[in-house]
């Protein structure tokens, strides 16, 4: 082989390299990613059941409701609007009444919306990023989450994922 | 008084940092011996100067000093004094700090032990070092000093995150930035090497034992993350494909292809244009994770505007490092010699295969964590990928990656036999579909993707192992002259043998924890008897307890198997008092070999129960033996012969210029 052919075979390899990962790139970005909504959101466009998508807002202070085998129910809301939230499991070490919170999982056909995935950060001052974009769009932000915002964003993986109190 | 000379050292620090970025430089230019060689006292003094400011921080922090803000608001008088010391850099202040005390240790350690790189370059690479350090502690002091007093000081300190208060936070952070920071040196070298216009093996030589320090660092950094993560969160992930980990997993991919290709350049003088672009690339991701950790864009949009100095400066850092480096390369990179051929089917080739998709990765990862924060600010749609996607791109680039990884050490260097490579590697496929075979009996059908993905990490471990057997001829000689030739092999080929064989056994234990991982969540109480994978776990107790600067709700498991008792699991959940009540779930781990147990707390009940989660993970330990196995084949390369020695001695006139600096 020459010189040409042989950077030739090399950069046939990286092209189709390449290729295939700008495919599964695209194929990936297609199906597995979740749009971030909001009750107000969820309520004006009337979103059809059995669609993925994360629901942030406030968890309604009273609307926590524990049955039994850990299923419980509580509602997350914004300020016009609120959808009652059904979950099974442990919520996280933050979950409260009041803060901010972020579910992940559909609408059932009675607009309940059920949740596989809970989502609080480890952090008293946190509130997930998406929920306080919202809540400050419609001007219902507190300062005091503000506050000792360095904390939530310390510079550790296992911290960061420890603030990523995941729920299966 | 602490805290004042504190914050003049790292003044001080920034002053030298400015004459070492700049005066050698001069000197390499005029060819000034002397003024080349200033490099190495400022880089020498900077060194002190920083670690005597990051030790006063650590002075204030350990005698609660709550006068100084950082200290007040990351520390209280009841914590224990190991956290008191790794407090330091639980928050962004000290954490900068040290991120800014390891840069200038790399570059006193290549000033203190770089007596036989040639004078120009060892000046240069200082002076490039000397950049990101001024910038850095330009950053620390105008944006995020670790020093300012508070005006009334209070009496006690606002404490530590508790998630924070655990001994991972010891050891994690300063090995990933001992990594991250590390390969700095890679870069000032490349820098170094486009400015002088030359480069060679020699370099490589210079850069490879460097690039490895980074690399074993961040690997064991990554590691002992994610299992700080395992045992700290209470419900036994170990990856979440969460952006900050990302951004220390890009640095690493594009490191461990660095590492490939400066061995090309080394051995073959090859690659050199790529190496000195992977040196960049790498360093880059390592500034791009500083960026998206430090500058508060991923947790928090609100922090980034709130306090937007902090994000725009770090992002103004890194647009001028990345693209100055980028241009520069552009600009001199036609000027290196084009080195060795080879044909395609070389050990070259299966290098420069490991680099194609290795980097091919890194870019996946990139695109998912990147995607997200570039589609908010283009068009303002919030979306979240997570780990479907990294599933869907990264592991099916990483699977042609292990089939090809026992293949290279097998190739030739210029032209290989693959059908050698192929023979030789029969026992190794073999092996690997008997074990197929078992682990599809046993697993009695089910996905047939585990028992592939097996087969694949028994291949890669068995294939690592065949060239070593190969070359101590195992089994066809007497053991003493068996033993005799291990001894001789050199480190390099063992060190390649343990690294190869580590990403095998962390497949293993990633396939068979999510695979056949087993788990119960549900309410227990006081003598109820739960069954888990052939264990039997009955509730012993629940009690509260008193910590230091904690309380704590206490459950004891008695554990046996088969009737017989093993050992009591006492998973606790902690309320701190300081923090507002914040609580954190400490999980009780087992060790059965190296699956293991693992129990965690939810919340009591109202009649009188709790909340329990109780899992089984088989081989989950190999997820972190793989990367140790790995670093351990690091080090022994590292302590390989031939990279100590290697590098050629200076010519004897200037080595007498050096003796009379």
């Amino acid at each position: 082989m020459t010189r040409k052919q042989r950077r030739l075979t090399i950069i046939g390899c990286a092209l189709g390299v390449l290729a295939l990962a700008a495919a599964l790139v695209l194929n990936a970005l297609r199906d597995s990613i979740v749009f971030f909504s909001t009750p107000t959101v969820v309520a004006e466009q009337r979103f059809a059941p059995g669609r993925r998508f994360r629901l942030g807002g406030l968890v309604q202070p009273g609307s926590l409701k524990r049955g039994d085998n850990l299923a419980v129910t509580f509602e997350i809301a914004d300020r016009n609007a609120k959808l009652p939230v059904a979950y099974k499991g442990i919520l996280p070490d933050l979950f409260r009444e009041g803060q901010g919170v972020v579910a992940e999982g559909m609408l059932d056909a009675s607009g309940v919306f059920k949740a596989d995935t809970v989502l609080a950060k480890h952090d008293e001052n946190y509130m997930p990023k998406d929920v306080a974009d919202a809540l400050k769009k419609q001007g219902h932000w507190k300062d005091d989450y503000s506050a000792n915002e360095a904390d939530g964003t310390f510079a550790s993986q296992g911290a960061a994922s420890a603030a990523q109190g995941v729920m299966r | 008084m602490i805290a004042e000379s504190g914050h003049y050292a790292l003044v001080l620090a920034l002053g030298l940092a400015l004459i070492q970025s700049t005066i050698p430089l001069l000197g390499a230019r005029l060819n000034d011996p002397a003024l080349m060689n200033v490099a190495r006292s400022t880089a020498l003094a900077q060194l002190l100067f920083v670690a005597s400011s990051f030790a006063a921080l650590v002075m204030l922090h350990v005698t609660s000093d709550f006068s100084v803000a950082n200290v007040f608001e990351n520390s209280h008088s009841l914590k224990p004094l190991v956290y008191k010391i790794t407090g330091v850099w639980g928050n962004h202040e000290g954490s900068m700090l040290l991120w800014v005390s390891i840069l200038a240790l790399f570059g006193g350690l290549v000033a203190a032990f770089g007596s036989n790189l040639p004078l120009s370059l060892r000046a240069r690479v200082l002076a490039v070092q000397a950049w990101i350090a001024s910038a850095f502690y330009l950053f620390i002091l105008t944006t995020s000093n670790p020093f300012l007093r508070l005006p009334d000081p209070p009496i006690e300190g606002r404490d530590l995150n508790p998630v924070l208060q655990d001994i991972g936070l010891a050891v994690h952070p300063p090995m990933l930035y001992l990594g991250y920071v590390g390969f700095s040196i890679s870069f000032s070298f490349a820098i170094a090497a486009l400015v002088e216009g030359r480069i060679d093996a020699a370099w490589a030589r210079w850069v490879r034992p460097w690039t490895l320090v980074a690399w074993i660092f961040l690997t064991l950094g990554i590691a002992m993350g994610s299992y700080w993560a395992y045992y700290e969160l209470g419900w036994g992930g170990w990856w979440f494909w969460d952006p900050v980990e990302n951004a220390s997993l890009m640095p690493w991919l594009a490191g461990t292809a660095l590492l490939h290709s400066a061995l090309v350049m080394e051995k073959r003088n090859a690659l050199k244009v790529w190496t000195i672009l992977l040196s960049i690339l790498t360093f880059s991701l390592s500034l791009l994770g500083t960026f998206l950790v430090r500058s508060g864009v991923l947790t928090s949009v609100h922090a980034f505007a709130t306090d937007p100095t902090r994000g725009v400066f770090i992002l103004l850092i890194l647009s001028v490092f990345v693209g100055g480096s980028l241009m520069l390369f552009v600009w001199r990179a036609s000027t290196l010699k084009r080195g060795g051929l080879f044909s395609p089917i070389s050990r070259e080739g299966a290098l420069v295969l490991n680099n194609l998709f290795l980097t091919t990765a890194c870019a996946t990862v990139f695109v998912g964590t990147l995607y997200p924060l570039a589609l908010e600010v283009v068009s303002g749609a919030k979306i979240s990928v997570g780990a479907p996607f990294f599933n869907l791109t990264f592991a099916p680039l990483f699977v042609p990656l292990m089939i090809a990884v026992p293949f290279g050490p097998m190739l030739a260097w210029k032209r290989g036999d693959l059908m050698g490579a192929a023979q030789r590697l029969l026992a190794a496929g073999a092996t690997a579909l008997l074990a197929l075979a078992v682990t599809w009996a046993w697993a009695r059908g089910g996905s047939a993707l585990a028992p592939l993905a097996i087969a694949l990490a028994v291949f890669v471990i068995v294939g690592a192992f065949t060239d070593l057997a190969e070359r101590i001829s195992l089994f066809r000689n007497p053991v003493a002259y068996v033993l005799a030739r291990a001894r001789g092999l050199p480190r390099s080929v063992w060190g390649t043998a343990f690294a190869h064989a580590g990403i095998g056994v962390a497949l293993i234990g990633i396939v068979c924890e999510t695979t056949w991982n087993t788990e119960y969540i549900g309410t227990m109480k006081e003598g109820d008897v739960m069954k888990i994978a052939g264990y039997e776990l009955r509730m012993d107790s629940l009690t509260q307890r008193l910590g230091p600067n904690y309380r704590e709700l206490v459950a004891s498991f008695i554990v046996s198997l088969n009737s017989e008792r093993l050992s009591k699991m006492t998973p606790s959940k902690r309320s701190f008092t300081t923090r507002g009540g914040m609580s954190t779930t400490e999980a009780a781990l087992l060790t059965r070999g190296v699956s293991q147990l693992y129990i965690s707390l939810g919340d009591a009940t109202a009649d009188g129960g709790i909340a329990v989660r109780i899992y089984h993970k088989p081989l989950v330990l190999l997820i972190w033996f793989g990367p140790i196995l790995m670093a351990l084949g690091g080090m022994l390369s590292l302590s390989d012969r031939r990279l100590r020695v290697g590098a050629p001695r200076p010519a004897e006139a200037l080595r007498r210029l050096q003796v009379a600096e």
